[in-house]
């Protein structure tokens, strides 16, 4: 129950393109300050303040990201768990689907 | 024969974090995650394994014993070892962690929060400030099959434990 909450968190909060923006910046550098992501995303296109503001909450709702105070200032740091649980559950059933097909196909090639 | 590089990825400079934070939602009570994190009887089951044994007080010390298989491979009977830093049951631990493979010291941070209805929120930061070799192994980008799961595989496992009573595939011993 709690786990599929949190899929639909995630899987909304990938659905936007200044989210992933968002996302991407903190993988190339992790722990970055809120001001520091404002500016990114005023570079990257126009986005208010409030704009970023908002889309960190829906991240870190999602668990996507996670804050923590370093002095006077708030740092965000992401958390790859939720995709990695997203990834476990849904990514490798179907690749797992495929390479199960492609078994099959050389079995019946090499049966033939 | 030279090789051609203009269809391979761009290489990438990035390097892993030096502080890191994992963060996990564990359909148990604190009290039992803390267990988990701090008893031998737990680590054998999740992770990459070996017996944890923990002084819990501050100054106290840490170790995670090393497998068989981690044996076979030519480790010494200690994978990493440790000081208590502060200790809060069962809601913080604070502790260094120095990987046998590195030696390179580190911080580890568990915070536990714990919800209405037993759900816990389990939050790991690990702070590998002067230590990118265990920056980047813990990061958990690698294959976890070869060792490389890093905290996510971990922390997935010890979810997984807790909640279905078995051990997740391919982690413990």
């Amino acid at each position: 129950m709690v786990d599929d909450m949190q899929d639909d968190l995630v899987f909304k909060a990938l659905a936007d393109p200044t989210r992933r923006l968002l996302l991407d910046a903190l993988f190339e550098t992790d722990g970055q300050s809120q001001s520091e992501l404002e500016a990114l995303a005023q570079q990257r296109g126009e986005m208010s303040r409030f704009g970023v503001a908002k889309h960190l909450r829906l991240l870190e709702e999602a668990g996507l990201i996670v804050r923590r105070k370093q002095g006077r200032e708030q740092r965000h740091y992401l958390n790859p768990i939720p995709i990695r649980m997203i990834h476990d559950r849904w990514i490798d059933k179907y690749t797992e689907h495929h390479t199960m097909a492609l078994l099959d196909l050389k079995r019946k090639l090499e049966e033939s | 024969m030279s090789t051609d590089t203009s269809t391979m990825p761009a290489a990438t400079n990035r390097q892993a974090p030096e502080i890191q934070i994992f963060r996990v939602y564990i359909q148990a009570p604190a009290a039992r995650v803390f267990e988990a994190i701090t008893s031998p009887e737990f680590s054998v089951k999740y992770g990459y394994g070996g017996e944890v044994h923990l002084d819990l007080t501050p100054g106290g010390d840490y170790r995670n014993d090393t497998t068989a298989a981690m044996k076979e491979m030519g480790m010494g009977d200690v994978a990493v070892t440790g000081r208590i830093l502060d200790v809060d049951p069962p809601n913080r631990l604070v502790q260094t962690w120095i990987a046998a493979w590195h030696g390179e010291e580190t911080t580890l941070t568990w915070d536990l929060m714990e919800y209405a209805g037993g759900l816990t929120r389990l939050t790991l930061t690990h702070d590998c400030t002067g230590a990118p070799h265990t920056a980047l192994d813990v990061e958990g980008t690698g294959d976890a099959d070869q060792g490389g799961g890093g905290w996510p595989w971990v922390l997935a496992s010890i979810k997984t434990l807790l909640e279905t009573g078995q051990p997740m595939v391919g982690a413990g011993a």
